[in-house]
Formats: structure tokens, C-alpha cells, sequence
């Protein structure tokens, strides 16, 4: 990232999925039903695992990388958590 | 070569942003159900794509763990997004 176009661009990457964020979670605030909220939630994972990949790449270090694998699986996991209390009103039967 | 990565990203970024604009934006669940899985496949792709070839520009050798988050997601979404699909179906409609 030594040239200055890329850095524009990584930071314009990083406004956008800060943005994509903030529509996730006024649909987690706003949405009617549970359902919505657990769509949102999903969302919202999966744009902070993308942001801290983003970050990654902006400052050049690989420690990001496992943090984003982290949250990539704990997303997956808690909604799927979620969706199944939704579907039996259990998690683990 | 850092600027093609440059470029990968944001258009990862930006596919992202219009999954999410659409969630906020479309009327009824079960239309909003479909673009965040932009941001969740191409948006993901794009931005890992990215990131592999800048860390491989920057170490001067092939660097592939991206590869797992890759691999991850592409299982773990449609299981996810079934999963929900089905719970929003079983539940009663409002009032």
C-alpha cells in the first residue's frame, strides 16, 4: 500500500462496508419479525468479518486474518443457532 | 499489481454495500432474504481475491489461507440461510 490511488480506494471500501453495517443494523432495529433480525445479524457478521479482512489489506499485517475466520464461524454458528429456536422453539433437542 | 488488489476490494466492498441497501430496502422477508447473499458470495470472494493477491505481492510468495474463509463460507451459507428460510416459513403469520 504504497501508492496512493489503493489507499483511497482500501478507504473508500472501508466507508462502504462501515455504511453496509449501519443498514444492517437499522434493519435489526427496525425488522417486524424475529426472523428479520436474524437475517440482519447474519448480515452484519459477514460485513465485519469483510471490514476487518479490509482492514487487513490497509495496514499490511496478517493478524487480521484469523480474527475474520473467527467471526466468519461464530456468525455461521449463532444464526444458525438462532434460526433453528426459530424453526423448533429449541436449540438442541 | 497492489493497485488490481486495491480495486478487487472495493468492488468486494461495494457489492457488499448493495447487498445491505437491499435488506434495508425491500418490502417483505422473503425478498430480503436474497441480496445479502451478495455480500456473503460475490462481495466475499472479491475482497479475499484481493487480499490474497496483495499479501502474495507483499511476501513475494503464494499466500492461500484466504482459501479457508472461502471454502467456510461457501458451505456454511446456504445451511444458514435454508435453516432460516425454513423457520421463517413454520412460523404463523402476524395477527
Amino acid at each position: 500500500m504504497s501508492l496512493e490511488p489503493a489507499i483511497i480506494l482500501v478507504t473508500l471500501a472501508q466507508i462502504l462496508l462501515a455504511l453496509a453495517m449501519a443498514f444492517a443494523l437499522a434493519r435489526l432495529l427496525v425488522g417486524p419479525r424475529a426472523q428479520d433480525r436474524v437475517l440482519a445479524l447474519d448480515t452484519m457478521y459477514i460485513n465485519a468479518m469483510l471490514l476487518i479482512l479490509t482492514f487487513g489489506v490497509a495496514g499490511g499485517t496478517r493478524q487480521f486474518f484469523e480474527a475474520a475466520l473467527a467471526i466468519g464461524m461464530l456468525g455461521h454458528v449463532s444464526t444458525a443457532a438462532a434460526a433453528k429456536f426459530l424453526l423448533r422453539g429449541e436449540v438442541i433437542e | 499489481m497492489t493497485e488490481f488488489a486495491a480495486v478487487l476490494v472495493f468492488l468486494g466492498a461495494l457489492v457488499a454495500f448493495v447487498g445491505s441497501l437491499g435488506l434495508l430496502r425491500l418490502p417483505t422477508f422473503f425478498e430480503r432474504v436474497h441480496p445479502p447473499t451478495m455480500g456473503s458470495t460475490v462481495g466475499t470472494m472479491l475482497i479475499l481475491a484481493g487480499s490474497m493477491l496483495h499479501f502474495s505481492v507483499l511476501e513475494s510468495r503464494l499466500v492461500l489461507h484466504e482459501v479457508l474463509i472461502a471454502a467456510f463460507l461457501t458451505f456454511s451459507t446456504p445451511v444458514t440461510y435454508l435453516l432460516l428460510g425454513r423457520a421463517a416459513l413454520g412460523r404463523r403469520p402476524p395477527n
